[in-house]
C-alpha cells in the first residue's frame, strides 16, 4: 500500500492490522517515533495526521488511508519549529525518550490554539506521559512556543 | 537467571580495572568521605578526551546517560580545566572497557546518584592534562616556554599570536601526558557552576538520538518472549506452530526464562508470541498474595528483627516517658515503569558477542554474556545506547534483560533485538519491594523523644546477589535501612534501637530512584509530624530543635519553608507540609502547598525545595532533577501501586499502574545551597521527602494520618 509520510509517497508492504507505529519504524526505518504502551495510554508513539495529533501505537495502517502522516523527522528540518526551539530554550529535555511525543502533541496544539490557556496546555498534554517528570519545562515550553509563534505571525 | 556471576568473578573483575571493589547504590559513608580521585593511578587522557583536527573536543562518558544530565556535567568538568570553546563540544558513551571503571566502586556502571561527585577529579584532571599537552605542543611549535603560553576558548596564545586547539590536535596528542597538574581554584570557575542545557537537546527534540530500541541493522531480528506469569515458573511444554504460521516470524526457541518468538519486525513477534501454547509449570509462586505478605509483615514487626542500630536501653528509657506514640507505615511493591520498554540487541559472531542496550551495569553485564555467549569477557563489546529512563531498572546484578537477550540471540542462531512490551515491564520484576515500618517513641514532658523503637520489614534488594557478601553486613543490607540508622532526627534520641526482618518472597526486587529512601523518609518525616502534633508544637520549630547540632539540615529545613511562606494563610481545605531527608550525601527540604476537595481529591499545588549538595556543578541540570524526582516520588503519593494474587501481578499498563501526568505536576521552585561540603548526588534523592510532605499537609487539612502509600483518604 501507499503512505504519505513527511511529504514523500513511501510503498509498504504490511497486514493491514499493522499498527503505524511499526510500519514507520519497522518498515521506513523512522525511529523517532516511540513504542511506550502500545494501548494509547502515554503519547510516546504521536504523530500528526492531517495535522491532528493521533496515536500511532493504535492506528492500523490500513486506517491511515491517502492522509498526510508528519513525523517528528518531518517537522522541522533541523530542529527548527517553534515548539523545538522553545524546547532547547527552556531546557526540557532529561532522558528524551518521551520527548518527539510530547512536541508532536505541543505542535498539533499550537496549530489548532495559538494562545492556549495553562488549562488547555494541560488538557491537551495529558495524553503524554514523561517518568523523568519534565512537565514544569514542557508546560514552560509550550507558553513560549505559542508567544514566538504568535509574534512570528 | 542462569548467568548469575559469582562474587569471586565479580572481584577478580574488579581486580582487573585496579580500583578496588565497592559495589552497591548504597553509598556507605566511609565511601563519601573517601576522596575520589584518580588515586594510584593518573587517568590516561586519551581514554577521556579527544581533540579533533575540527576543533572539536570530544568526550568519553564511562558513565550512561539516562536523564540525569551527565552528558552536560561532565563535560563540563572537562571543558573547565581544558579551556576549550562550549560550541565545539561533543559527548560519546564510553565502550566496556575496565579503564572506565566507577572510581569508587570498581566496576562501570551509572548508579546511586554518584555520578558527578565521583568523576569531578577525574573528568577535571583529564581536561587539564589535554590542556597541558596542548600548552606543550603549542611551545615545541613556537620554541618557545609553555610557561609563557595562556590558554582560552580552544586557542593557545603567545603574545598576539594563536594557535588552535585543532591545530595543535596531531602534535598534542604525542606529547607525554603530564604526571600532576594543578586543578583551578573555584573562584576562577567560568563553566562549572554556571546553569548550562544540555548538549543532548538537539538530537533529542529532532527524534535523531538513539535509544536501545531505535538500534536497527541489516539482518538483525525483533524478539518478543513470554515469560511465566508467576515468579520462579518454568515452562513445561509449548507449542509454537501457530507462533510460526504468523508472517514474519522466522523462529520460535526456548531460553530459560520462557519461550521467544523470533521475527522480522515488532509486529509479527508480538502477533506470533499472541499465539502461543504454552504450558508453565508455576511452582510455589503461585499462592503469593501482596495483601497478606503485608498482613504477615505486620506480625513480624511485632517482634524485634535483627539488630541495625542500637544506642542506649530503649526499653528502659520507653518506660521513663511521660507519653507514647506508635505508628506503622507501609508502601507496596512499585514497578519503574522507564518510558523506554527494556531492550537488548546482541549479535553473537566469530567468538565475539556485541551488544547493543541502555544499561546502567556495563561491566555486569559484560560478564553475565561473557558466560552465556561462550566467549571470554574481552571478546564481549557493549555499545551503550541512551537510555529511555533507567531510575534503577537497567542496572540489575543478575543483567536479566542482557542475560535473556544474549540468550536468545544465541538459540536464534541470528542477531537478535530483544522487546519488552509495557505489559512485560510491569509484570517482569525486580520492582522497589513493600516494606512496612513499625515505630514506637517515648517522649518526655515537652514532647521530646528519649526513647526510640523502630522495626522494619521488607525484602532485602541485595539477598542472593553476587553483591550480598559485600553489602549485607552481618544480616543488615543497607539498602533496607538506609534513611533510618543514619537520620539526624535519631541521633538526637538518646536510646534507639533499630531492628530488621527482610522476609524471602517469589517477586523479585530492586533498587527504584532513592531505593530504601523511597519508605524511610515517608516513615521517618511522618512520624516526627506525628510527634510534633502529640507534643502540641510547631513541626517547624520541633524539627529544628531535634536539629540543633544539624546546621546543613536546620538551613536546608528554613531555607524550604521560608520560600514556601510557611505560617502564612493559605485558601480554604489547602495547607502545607514539610518534610526534610538526607541520602546520597545531599540534604533535601520539600514544602508542600496541598489541597483536598469535596470529592477527597489530593492535589499538590506548589512544591518549594531547598537542596543542599555541597557544591552544585549545574543548577540548570539540578533544578530540572529536583522537579523530576518530585514528580517521580509523586506518582507513587498518589498513584502506583503494584498488587499479586496468586502469585500474578494485577496491574498491566499505565491505565491501572498509572503515574503522574502533566496536570498534576506542581510548580516546584528550587533554591540551591552551596555548603561548600563534600559533593552529594542529585538524580534520585529528591524523590524522597515528598511522600510525607504531602501526607504531613493532607494531616493538617483532613486531621486523617495516611500511613499507606499511595495515599487514600477514608
Amino acid at each position: 500500500m501507499q503512505l504519505n509520510v513527511n511529504g514523500t509517497n513511501r510503498e509498504v508492504d504490511a497486514p493491514e492490522d499493522m499498527p503505524l507505529l511499526w510500519v514507520l519504524r519497522d518498515l521506513l526505518g523512522l525511529t523517532g517515533t516511540k513504542f511506550g504502551c502500545g494501548m494509547a495510554q502515554c503519547g510516546a508513539c504521536t504523530v500528526h495526521l492531517e495535522g491532528k495529533a493521533v496515536r500511532s501505537c493504535v492506528t492500523p495502517v490500513s486506517a491511515v488511508g491517502n492522509r498526510m502522516v508528519t513525523t517528528i523527522e518531518g517537522l522541522s528540518p533541523d530542529g527548527s519549529h517553534p515548539v523545538q526551539k522553545a524546547w532547547a530554550a527552556v531546557d526540557v529535555v532529561q532522558c528524551g525518550y518521551c520527548q518527539p511525543g510530547q512536541i508532536m502533541s505541543a505542535a498539533a496544539l499550537l496549530a489548532e490554539n495559538p494562545n492556549p490557556s495553562n488549562e488547555e496546555i494541560d488538557l491537551a498534554m495529558a495524553g503524554n506521559i514523561c517518568r523523568c517528570g519534565a512537565y514544569q519545562r514542557i508546560r514552560e515550553a509550550v507558553r513560549q512556543a505559542a508567544t514566538t509563534r504568535r509574534a512570528e505571525r | 537467571m542462569t548467568a548469575a556471576l559469582t562474587r569471586r568473578e565479580l572481584l577478580r573483575n574488579s581486580l582487573l580495572s585496579g580500583a578496588g571493589l565497592f559495589i552497591a547504590f548504597h553509598v556507605p559513608r566511609k565511601a563519601m568521605a573517601v576522596p575520589a580521585p584518580a588515586g594510584k593511578q593518573f587517568p590516561d587522557p586519551n581514554a577521556f578526551v579527544r581533540v579533533a583536527p575540527d576543533d572539536s573536543v570530544t568526550v568519553l562518558l564511562a558513565h550512561s546517560e539516562m536523564g540525569q544530565g551527565i552528558w552536560t556535567s561532565l563535560a563540563m568538568m572537562v571543558a573547565e580545566e581544558l579551556d576549550c570553546d562550549w560550541s565545539k563540544m561533543r559527548v560519546e558513551h564510553a565502550p566496556a572497557a575496565p579503564v572506565y571503571a566507577h572510581p569508587a566502586f570498581g566496576m562501570q556502571m551509572t548508579g546511586g546518584s554518584t555520578t558527578s561527585w565521583s568523576e569531578f577529579d577525574r573528568y577535571r584532571t583529564v581536561g587539564a592534562m589535554a590542556r597541558e599537552m596542548l600548552v606543550r605542543a603549542a611551545a615545541a611549535q613556537w620554541k618557545t616556554n609553555p610557561g609563557k603560553l595562556r590558554t582560552e576558548n580552544g586557542y593557545v596564545f603567545h603574545g598576539k599570536q594563536k594557535l588552535s586547539y585543532g591545530q595543535l590536535a596531531v602534535a598534542a596528542q604525542a606529547q607525554t601526558p603530564p604526571r600532576s597538574v594543578k586543578l583551578k581554584d573555584k573562584k576562577h570557575w567560568k563553566i562549572l557552576g554556571k546553569p548550562t542545557r544540555r548538549l543532548d537537546s538537539p538530537e533529542k527534540i529532532t527524534g535523531k538520538a538513539q535509544f536501545g530500541m531505535d538500534v536497527q541493522f541489516p539482518g538483525l531480528r525483533t524478539a518478543l518472549v513470554a515469560r511465566s506469569p508467576v515468579f520462579g515458573g518454568k515452562v513445561k511444554s509449548f507449542d509454537g506452530s501457530k507462533a510460526k504460521a504468523v508472517k514474519g516470524v522466522e523462529q520460535v526457541v526456548q531460553v530459560p526464562t520462557g519461550v521467544a518468538v523470533v521475527a522480522n519486525n515488532f509486529w509479527s513477534a508480538k502477533v506470533g508470541r499472541d499465539a502461543l501454547a504454552i504450558d508453565w509449570d508455576l511452582g510455589p509462586g503461585a499462592s503469593f498474595d501482596s495483601a497478606a505478605a503485608l498482613r504477615s509483615y505486620r506480625e513480624q514487626a511485632k517482634t524485634n528483627g535483627t539488630v541495625a542500630a542500637q544506642k542506649g536501653n530503649a526499653d528502659a528509657a520507653m518506660g521513663k516517658a511521660a507519653k507514647r506514640v506508635l505508628a506503622e507505615y507501609d508502601v507496596p511493591y512499585l514497578a519503574h515503569a522507564t518510558m523506554e520498554p527494556l531492550n537488548c540487541a546482541v549479535k553473537i559472531e566469530n567468538g565475539r558477542c556485541e551488544i547493543w542496550t541502555g544499561t546502567q551495569f556495563q561491566t555486569v553485564d559484560q560478564m553475565s554474556a561473557a558466560k552465556i555467549a561462550g566467549v571470554p569477557q574481552e571478546n564481549v563489546s557493549i555499545h551503550t545506547q541512551f537510555l529511555g529512563g533507567g531510575f534503577g531498572r537497567r542496572a540489575t546484578p543478575t543483567s536479566d534483560f542482557v542475560s535473556e537477550a544474549v540468550h536468545v540471540a544465541k538459540a536464534a542462531g541470528v542477531p537478535v533485538k530483544t522487546v519488552w512490551t509495557r505489559e512485560d515491564d510491569i509484570h517482569g520484576g525486580y520492582y522497589r519491594p513493600m516494606f512496612l515500618h513499625r515505630i514506637e517513641a517515648g517522649l518526655d514532658e515537652k514532647g521530646m523523644p528519649i526513647a526510640w523503637k523502630h522495626t522494619i520489614v521488607g525484602q532485602s534488594i541485595l539477598a542472593g546477589t553476587p553483591f550480598e557478601a559485600m553489602m549485607v553486613k552481618k544480616g543488615i543490607d543497607a539498602t533496607s535501612v538506609e534513611g533510618v540508622v543514619d537520620s539526624p532526627y535519631l541521633e538526637a534520641v538518646p536510646a534507639r534501637l533499630v531492628t530488621l526482618h527482610s522476609p524471602k518472597e517469589p517477586p523479585t526486587v530492586l533498587w527504584w530512584r532513592s531505593v530504601g529512601n523511597t519508605h524511610t523518609a515517608f516513615a521517618m518525616e511522618s512520624f516526627i509530624d506525628e510527634l510534633a502534633r502529640a507534643a502540641g508544637r510547631d513541626p517547624l520549630e520541633y524539627r529544628l530543635a531535634l536539629l540543633a547540632k544539624k546546621p546543613r539540615h536546620a538551613r536546608a529545613l528554613k531555607t524550604a519553608a521560608e520560600k514556601a511562606g510557611w505560617g502564612t494563610k493559605l485558601p480554604p481545605r489547602h495547607a502545607h507540609g514539610l518534610a526534610m531527608h538526607e541520602s546520597f550525601g545531599s540534604i533535601i527540604a520539600e514544602v508542600a502547598e496541598v489541597s483536598v476537595d469535596e470529592e477527597e481529591t489530593i492535589k499538590v499545588h506548589k512544591v518549594a525545595c531547598a537542596v543542599d549538595c555541597g557544591t552544585a556543578v549545574n543548577p540548570l541540570g539540578i533544578e530540572a532533577q529536583m522537579q523530576g524526582a518530585i514528580a517521580f516520588g509523586l506518582a507513587a503519593v498518589l498513584y502506583s501501586e503494584l498488587t499479586l494474587k496468586n502469585g500474578q501481578v494485577e496491574q498491566s499498563n499505565f491505565h491501572d499502574y498509572q503515574v503522574l501526568r502533566i496536570p498534576d505536576m506542581p510548580e516546584v521552585s528550587v533554591t540551591i545551597l552551596e555548603s561548600g561540603a563534600k559533593m552529594g548526588g542529585i538524580g534520585e534523592p529528591g524523590a524522597a521527602p515528598i511522600s510525607a510532605a504531602v501526607a504531613n499537609a493532607v494531616h493538617v487539612i483532613t486531621k486523617q494520618r495516611l500511613r499507606s502509600l499511595p495515599l487514600r483518604l477514608a
